[in-house]
């Protein structure tokens, strides 16, 4: 019997064949992301006049597997910033630890405590919304002319320069915009037209309440869950005014009605 | 091999992911599988430059797509370059930058960086002709991985006269009367030779067959390039699909840059 | 003969603990001429007096805008100076590059800071020549951060440094109290009446020797020299006698 240490708690050559360090190999070719594992669908997002709505359900999916059914996708950054990551969630889980040192770091150093005489650091001008997309927008370009993307498409919600609603979204290839409502993935086919009917140019923004908006993201959180195939019913949704974020990662999809589905004709083995 | 790392999920055409960027899979003959990563995109959209006697205007629509999508109405794809701060204050020339858009934005940054550069080094302005030699470099440098974009630059010469360069993706370049860029490029382009260069023009009763005189071009007053931009604009939003939403027009004289916005249609 | 054997390189101490190297790169920065900057509530302000080697050449730079919210003043070796500078405005840059945001001053200081301490532990380094002083205005207001060869810095609400600069420090404590609420022009005259008690008796401020930097809450940081500053040489020293802006006059330090 074999007592060496590298042999602890590892199933025995002789019975089991040696192990194949190919499995877990940390020479040979550098790999990199070709393709998402554990994937996240849609987020959707919609400005309003003192600030913007955010949504993502709670699932990661393996496939067309409902994998993970508690994962959260929207991240907090600082008081005032929520990102919503759509795409790999791995990649996801590693940017939000890029983030979270990059908060530390920002939020940590000497000079932006150096405004003296108050002990209150909310006022203090740190990272906004709008600094963080640019970041994104230019770690994610990074990635892709690295040839080693991370794979997510990310909203960005928050407040800019101008003290005004930021809504915008980078992608794995570091393509950026902004619009008054936006989403990803499935959302881009589903809830922006639903969206673009309440806000549809900037000026519009102005004019929508708070109530309308979380209602219209929810309304459209209803359609993806009823359509999108990789979507779930659990879902997160944060409000960002300027008074904070109201962050709510436990919420259920109410009133759901499936009424419409027996009139659903043309798939599967129902042909008439 | 590291299969466990690199095999996909699902079936061999991938499981339907509901977001754009499906990976591309090749698969050989012995079976082998090639995943592979396309680090381009395109954002559609056109621009257009047209330069005169004093003045220079270089136009886009600001619409960003991606596939039938349209990802915003309003994304910009004219930038001052120069000038000072992030407002560009005194700047006097103008990049139009269009096809992959994250590409258009990382050169206009680099040329942009360039520029300040150049007059906190030198304490004067970069002319045209140097930032339009140095953007030539900037995207051959790159031509192994190039910048996807056809770029317009445009400002005035050191006589005051209107400039206008043109460039492919990986830095060859010219001084041109005229340019029309991006997806409604073949569009635009045969409308501002006839109208601007006065192609296929010629002077009525000037002689017969190969005697007819062609009528010879001349530098365009600013009203009238400003209704050409704007018909060719129209235009291209009625028969192309990835161009429309907003017309954003930069118009470069000596007093600086005039920027003004307008609608297309939306649909 | 005496002879000090802990001042051929930055990295070895003195029995006394001290770094010799580093206290005469300090002694350069007293060789230059002078600089001053006050801070307000609303404004930051940059005074220099600028030398000329001689006669028929130029005036040394002493203020250098880098950004659009601030700059840079400088008292010792000017080319120590743009090399800092260089790098300042590098920073900058990538700041508005990655981050979209002018870069605080606190940070672009602490950047030089760190840079300048490395010079003096590392062997075969030598450490910067020059002070700076920072001023300029970012998301937390105004500022104003005094830099040394030793890699010390600073926040000031007024400092000077340079040659005879002790006078114009002087002056600085003595009025400390209406700086805070000091108007713009109110400010520019507190810095050049700083500025001119540093002076040589026979010595005056001209248009041709004066440099001031204003940067402010809602206006980028400009330097202003020459004709421009001649409005406020005369309300700041009405009743200084004769026109000054002579030849003799321009010659100033030794």
């Amino acid at each position: 019997m074999n007592h060496l240490p590298q042999a602890w708690g590892r199933p025995r050559d002789d019975v089991y064949g040696a192990y194949d360090h190919s499995y877990f190999q940390t020479s040979g070719p550098k790999q990199s992301t070709q393709q998402p594992i554990v994937t996240g669908t849609s987020v959707i997002a919609i400005k309003f006049k003192d600030g913007v709505v955010i949504a993502t359900d709670n699932l990661a999916s393996y496939g067309s597997l409902a994998r993970f059914t508690d994962v959260k996708r929207l991240r907090q950054f600082n008081k005032s910033t929520i990102l919503g990551f759509g795409g790999d969630v791995s990649d996801m889980q590693y940017l939000d630890r890029l983030l979270l040192s990059l908060a530390i770091r920002e939020n940590y150093s000497s000079y932006s405590s150096a405004s003296d005489d108050t002990d209150d650091t909310s006022n203090l001008e740190s990272l906004n919304a709008k600094n963080l997309h640019t970041y994104m927008s230019k770690v994610m370009y990074r990635r892709r002319s690295d040839f080693n993307p991370l794979w997510n498409q990310i909203l960005v919600a928050g407040f800019g320069n101008d003290e005004k609603p930021f809504l915008a979204s980078v992608d794995l290839l570091g393509t950026t915009f902004s619009s008054p409502s936006l989403a990803t993935g499935f959302g881009a086919h589903l809830a922006q037209p639903i969206m673009r009917k309440v806000v549809p140019d900037e000026a519009s923004v102005a004019n929508l309440d708070k109530e309308t908006a979380v209602q219209t993201i929810r309304d459209c959180m209803k359609v993806l869950f009823y359509r999108d195939a990789r979507s779930m019913d659990k879902y997160s949704i944060a409000v960002v005014t300027k008074d904070g974020i109201d962050l709510k990662e436990d919420e259920k999809l109410e009133n759901q009605s499936w009424a419409f589905a027996d009139r659903i004709k043309g798939y599967g083995t129902q042909v008439v | 091999m590291a299969s466990v790392f690199t095999a996909p999920p699902l079936a061999d055409n991938g499981p339907g992911y509901s977001f754009k960027q499906t990976p591309t899979t090749h698969i050989s003959a012995d079976g082998t599988r090639q995943h592979s990563f396309y680090p381009y995109t395109d954002n559609g959209g056109s621009t257009l430059g047209i330069s005169g006697a004093d003045f220079t205007i270089l136009a886009g629509d600001t619409r960003s797509t991606s596939g039938y999508n349209i990802n915003s109405r309003y994304v910009p794809k004219l930038f001052k370059i120069g000038g000072e701060g992030p407002e560009h204050t005194g700047s006097s020339i103008v990049l139009s930058v269009v096809g992959f858009a994250a590409d258009g934005d990382a050169l206009k940054e680099r040329l942009d960086t360039v520029v300040k550069m150049y007059k906190y080094q030198h304490g004067k302005n970069m002319s045209v002709a140097a930032c339009a030699q140095r953007l030539s470099h900037i995207l051959y440098n790159k031509r192994f991985f190039p910048y996807y974009v056809h770029a317009i630059l445009g400002g005035l010469d050191e006589e005051g006269k209107g400039a206008l360069y043109s460039y492919d993706p990986v830095g060859s370049y010219e001084r041109e009367q005229c340019r029309a860029a991006g997806a409604a490029a073949s569009l635009i382009m045969p409308f501002l030779d006839n109208q601007v260069n006065y192609k296929n023009q010629y002077i009525p009763a000037s002689g017969y067959g190969h005697d007819l005189q062609p009528r010879k071009a001349e530098l365009l007053p600013r009203n009238t390039v400003e209704e050409l931009v704007r018909d060719a604009f129209d235009s291209a939003v009625e028969r192309h699909i990835e161009v429309g939403d907003g017309l954003q027009m930069m118009i470069i004289t000596k007093d600086g840059i005039e920027e003004v916005y307008s609608p297309l249609k939306k649909d | 003969m005496f002879r000090n054997n802990y001042d051929n390189d930055s990295v070895t101490f003195s029995p006394q603990g001290r770094i010799f190297q580093v206290e005469y790169a300090q002694e350069a920065v007293k060789q230059g001429s002078v600089v001053v900057g006050i801070v307000s509530k609303k404004y930051a302000v940059l005074a220099a007096l600028k030398r000329n080697a001689e006669d028929l050449s130029s005036y040394q730079k002493k203020i250098i805008p880098i950004d659009t919210h601030y700059g840079i003043a400088l008292a010792g070796l000017a080319s120590d100076a743009r090399v800092l500078s260089n790098f300042m405005k590098q920073q900058s840059l990538a700041s508005r590059l990655t981050y979209d945001r002018a870069i605080p001053l606190a940070e672009i200081t602490a950047r030089i800071g760190d840079r300048a301490q490395t010079n003096t532990q590392h062997y075969g380094k030598r450490p910067y020549g020059v002070g700076l002083l920072i001023a300029g205005v970012d998301a937390n207001g105004p500022h104003l951060f005094e830099f040394q060869p030793s890699g010390v810095t600073q926040e000031m609400l007024a400092c000077a440094i340079g040659a005879r600069s002790q006078m114009a420090r002087t002056y600085l404590e003595r009025n400390l109290d209406e700086f805070e609420g000091a108007t713009r022009e109110e400010l520019i005259k507190h810095a050049l009446r700083g500025l001119k008690e540093s002076l040589a008796q026979d010595k005056e401020l001209t248009v041709d020797n004066t440099s001031v930097g204003v940067g402010g809450m809602d206006e980028p940081f400009k330097l202003y020299e020459g004709q421009e500053i001649t409005n406020w040489l005369e309300t700041t020293f009405e009743n200084r006698e004769g026109g000054a802006e002579g030849g003799e006059s321009m010659e100033v330090d030794s």
